[in-house]
């Protein structure tokens, strides 16, 4: 446990902070939206001047599975994903991915790399790595985002370094919002490093024109295993 | 009902036609219309620029002038939406108070408090740009703002044009972008001013527009200025104009 | 006062930097549609979500209830961040942020930081600071390293290089990069930028990020990036150090997923950003660092009329669908924030440099609509002009004519002899002496035309009747 530094600074600025309050208080308000539902159905607006949008498949209902409507999501992104129905399928499935990749590191004990990745490596050595296998526990599907944690990662930079990943999921772990994801199915705390990945690596800096790959991984490919 | 008619300054100056549109349009609809002498002004120009001492006294001349009637009728959106939420550099006696909350704008008054009336039989046989003014969308709520994401759209200025026989209102790519006009911001920020009207009348004449249609006459004034100056073949006329079927010279 | 303070303190020009900007068509023109498309892709999203209105409001309150407790909220952040191992500073200005960065990264022995975006660093002015202390600062992301080579700062707080033509990038890259300068396919660019920056994020000393969001119930903090720039910084190096605004305070996890839904949507259009990353302890060896800054946020919190400032969670939604900002571009502006809010911050740190802001506005009111967390935009513009008339800080253009006016106006007789000459001197006075340089308005328009009487005149003789 740390020692706070600069108490005085620290003092000064809650006591600013505290003499500032706004008044009256405002109360924090619950989040269920009404009808007390917390997922939300989607389907096409009615805005008027959006006659490019093309038509969208509505939000599933509760009781229907995710994964179609996360795969779209994901597509939409720049990810892709694949249907698998075991780890022999990934495997193959990923051999056809990346052909000619020399570096592969996989944490997923049924998917063997080309190289370890064990916890006491430096950060700096994932700089080669081409692919890299991960498994997640938890996928949003109106975002098509898969969660990663550094215990998931093993090397918290794989997950940056390596050119392209691969992630497997199983389709049953999809929740359907943001909402739902963060209301405790991780403990946060827990992790140096955690994230949400929604697609590859993107920017849009130039122009406007948006480009996968820009500093992280140039593709992320999610492997829905159903086992 | 006795109305007091408010004629915003630059339209007893400019426009008088529409001033007397307004007027007829009420006379016809059956109510008793008053026009007190001594107005001026609402105050916008000057609060506008945030000077509060230079807008108090006109700000107190334009409620004592009101101060006997029950409703103010005028039409500008954007004197309106200054009357009713920024007219506070004066003393906000309870007469101030009074006459800043009797304040209707013309199309709400029409649409909401004459509940869209049967108006007398009018045609305007041709294709309109509708130019509802900022402070008729935004500020009034004439009209859903494009940037809400909540049902249901409404419009209560083309409610009322429905009933004016062979008007076509013709669609926009940005349906309610601002004109650029925003007061002295049209001096003092010329260039940005001047692209933004370009920019809307140009979105109007690519979508086959006539006439560009407001209930602001200030947003006109500087929409006319770009097409006279571009020579665009485009008109502009308030909406008083065309439901009254008149005067439009 | 030295040419270099004259000229820091001299009031910045919107109005004659976005004349400059109108007066390049293909720059202007490209930047109006790009931007605007933003604000499309934004409509389009909000949209998609029935409760897009419901979930502005909730998110309005959560920020509005968190800023009317702060002083807990901080309290609970700092606790819970100190107990997950990380080094919690606090600095009461620029200054002091500046100062302790510099102190961390001299104690490490640091020479080449990365960074990835912050506003609050910007604000700052703490790359410049850096630097001039003999550390190198290397901005992690695409659009943020274009501006730094460019010696400019962002013009967008989302996408900072959005004024820039692909050719002005390549022209750009071809000098630093050694890339072909007629090559200007954005793919090509962004992949000469990507193996210029890997080999720097690999020998990089120590990282920094800004936050988006610091969760007081878990001491940690969460960025949002398209690139994965920060997570580049935040898992390579042994050091990282994160800025972090004290208004950027949420109260729980649980509320993450309400800001994260409103966030990209507003921004940029797409559900999430493509990263979206969780800082909470050091990696095992490494250190992790936040600095919690004032630089007179508890300043605005204190002001009824300004503190909703301190909701925004810098989206850029305000800039997209800004009519000004999207034909004048960001550099215009000529501090830290552009756009609606940054009219609205700039003033609070400087009255008279930044006086002329809140004039660089139509007021029309579409900020205010579109911002995911409710700030009223457009009444806080309208309310920072009576800040800078009330100081006697306008302009002379501006400020001169209002007393005049005002008198004219309150009385309808001298009311009505102005407007007789008015109308007189338009009906009257040649073209060419109208159409002069002293007036503006005939720049790009042509003037009203004079009535044959105003109405009041016409009501003395006509209306009267129909009393």
């Amino acid at each position: 446990m740390s020692e706070p530094v600069g108490t005085s600074a620290r003092d000064e600025i809650i006591s600013r902070v505290r003499n500032a309050l706004p008044r009256p208080p405002v109360p924090l308000p619950g989040i269920e939206l009404s009808g007390g539902q917390k997922s939300v159905k989607g389907g096409l607006g009615y805005h008027h001047n959006l006659t490019d949008l093309e038509e969208v498949q509505g939000f599933p209902e509760p009781g229907e599975p995710l994964a179609p409507y996360f795969q779209k999501q994901l597509a939409a992104m720049g990810g892709q994903s694949f249907l698998v129905s075991g780890y022999g399928e990934a495997r193959a499935k990923i051999a056809e991915l990346f052909p000619e990749a020399k570096v592969v590191c996989s944490v997923v004990p049924e998917i063997p790399g080309t190289r370890q990745v064990t916890p006491g490596q430096r950060s700096q050595d994932m700089h080669d790595v081409d692919v890299a296998v991960l498994r997640s526990r938890l996928g949003v599907a109106e975002a098509g985002a898969i969660w990663l944690s550094d215990a998931d990662l093993v090397v918290p930079s794989l997950g940056v370094l390596a050119q392209h990943l691969v992630v497997l999921l199983s389709p049953d772990a999809i929740v359907p919002t943001l909402h739902e994801a963060y209301d405790g199915r991780f403990h946060l705390p827990a992790h140096a490093y955690s994230l949400f990945m929604a697609g590859p690596s993107a920017t849009g800096d130039i122009e406007g024109v948006i480009i996968h790959g820009a500093q992280g991984a140039r593709s992320l490919t999610v492997l829905l295993v159903s086992s | 009902m006795k109305i007091g008619l408010f004629i915003p300054c630059y339209i007893d100056a400019f426009f008088p036609q529409v001033g007397i549109a307004t007027l007829e349009l009420l006379q016809r609809l059956g109510h008793q219309v008053e026009c007190p002498r001594g107005q001026t002004c609402c105050g916008q120009p000057m609060a506008n620029s945030g000077d509060q001492h230079a807008s108090s006294e006109t700000e107190a001349h334009f409620a004592a002038c009101f101060r006997d009637y029950e409703t103010i009728v005028g039409p500008s959106g954007s004197c309106v939406h200054h009357i009713r939420y920024h007219l506070d550099a004066c003393e906000q006696t309870p007469e101030v108070v009074r006459v800043r909350k009797a304040v209707r704008e013309l199309i709400e008054f029409l649409h909401d408090d004459l509940q869209n009336p049967p108006l007398p039989p009018v045609e305007f046989p041709h294709k309109v740009g509708l130019h509802n003014s900022c402070a008729a969308v935004r500020g009034l709520r004439q009209e859903q703002p494009s940037e809400i994401a909540a049902a249901p759209r409404y419009s209560k200025s083309q409610d009322l044009l429905k009933q004016v026989k062979g008007l076509q209102i013709v669609p926009m790519d940005r349906p309610d972008e601002c004109c650029g006009f925003g007061g002295s911001f049209s001096v003092t920020d010329e260039a940005v001013s001047s692209k933004m009207g370009l920019d809307r009348s140009s979105d109007f004449l690519r979508h086959g527009a006539e006439y560009i249609a407001s209930g602001d006459m200030s947003c006109l004034i500087h929409l006319r200025g770009i097409i006279e100056r571009q020579k665009m073949p485009l008109k502009v006329v308030h909406i008083a104009q065309i439901l009254n079927g008149g005067p439009f010279a | 006062m030295s040419l270099w303070q004259s000229e820091a303190s001299r009031p910045v020009e919107p109005e004659a930097a976005a004349a400059r900007f109108i007066n390049d068509p293909k720059h202007e023109e490209t930047h109006d549609r790009l931007v605007w498309g933003m604000r499309t892709k934004r409509d389009q999203a909000a949209s998609l979500l029935p409760h897009w209105e419901e979930l502005r409001e909730v998110a309005s309150q959560v920020k509005e209830h968190t800023l009317t407790h702060l002083d807990q909220y901080l309290q609970q952040f700092e606790n819970n961040a100190l107990a997950n191992g990380v080094k919690v500073h606090w600095a009461r200005d620029a200054a002091e942020h500046n100062n302790t960065v510099l102190r961390i990264f001299e104690e490490h022995g640091v020479k080449l930081v990365i960074k990835s975006k912050s506003m609050l660093q910007e604000e700052c002015g703490m790359t410049e600071f850096l630097i001039a202390h003999g550390i190198t600062v290397r901005e992690s992301d695409l659009g943020e390293r274009i501006q730094q080579l460019s010696k400019e700062r962002p013009s967008h707080i989302v996408v900072p290089s959005i004024h820039k033509l692909r050719t002005d990038i390549a022209e750009l890259f071809a000098e630093h990069l050694h890339t072909d300068p007629h090559n200007s396919d954005p793919h090509y660019l962004a992949e000469a930028m990507r193996n210029d920056a890997r080999p720097q994020f690999l020998a990089a000393d120590a990282a920094m990020t800004g936050a988006n969001f610091a969760v007081a119930e878990t001491g940690g903090i969460v960025v949002c990036t398209n690139e994965g720039n920060a997570d580049i910084g935040a898992t390579v190096p042994s050091l990282l150090v994160s800025s972090i605004g004290i208004e950027k305070l949420i109260p729980r996890a649980s509320d993450l997923g309400l800001f994260l839904r409103l966030l990209s949507r507003s921004a940029l259009g797409p559900p999430m950003t493509q990263y979206t990353t969780h800082l909470h302890r050091p990696r095992p060896g490494t250190e992790l660092h936040f600095v919690l800054v004032d630089n007179k946020r508890s300043e605005r919190l204190a002001s009824p009329d300004f503190w909703h400032v301190l909701k925004c969670i810098r989206c850029g939604a305000c800039m997209n669908t800004c009519p000004v900002y999207r034909r004048s571009g960001g550099l215009a502006y000529g501090a830290t924030y552009s756009g609606p809010i940054g009219i609205i911050l700039d003033p609070g740190f400087d009255h008279r440099k930044y006086r002329e802001l809140p004039f660089h506005s139509s007021l029309c009111g579409s900020c205010t609509e579109v911002c995911p967390v409710k700030i009223d935009i457009s009444n806080q513009i309208y309310k920072w002009r009576r800040v800078i008339a009330s100081e006697g800080l306008l302009p002379a253009i501006k400020g001169a004519g209002l007393p005049v006016l005002g008198d004219v106006l309150a009385h309808p007789a001298v009311f009505h002899a102005a407007e007789a000459i008015g109308i007189a001197s338009i009906a009257h006075l040649p073209h060419k002496v109208l159409d002069n340089p002293l007036n503006p308005w005939t720049r790009h328009r042509e003037m009203p035309g004079a009535p044959s009487q105003t109405f009041h005149a016409w009501y003395e003789k006509e209306g009267k009747k129909h009393e």
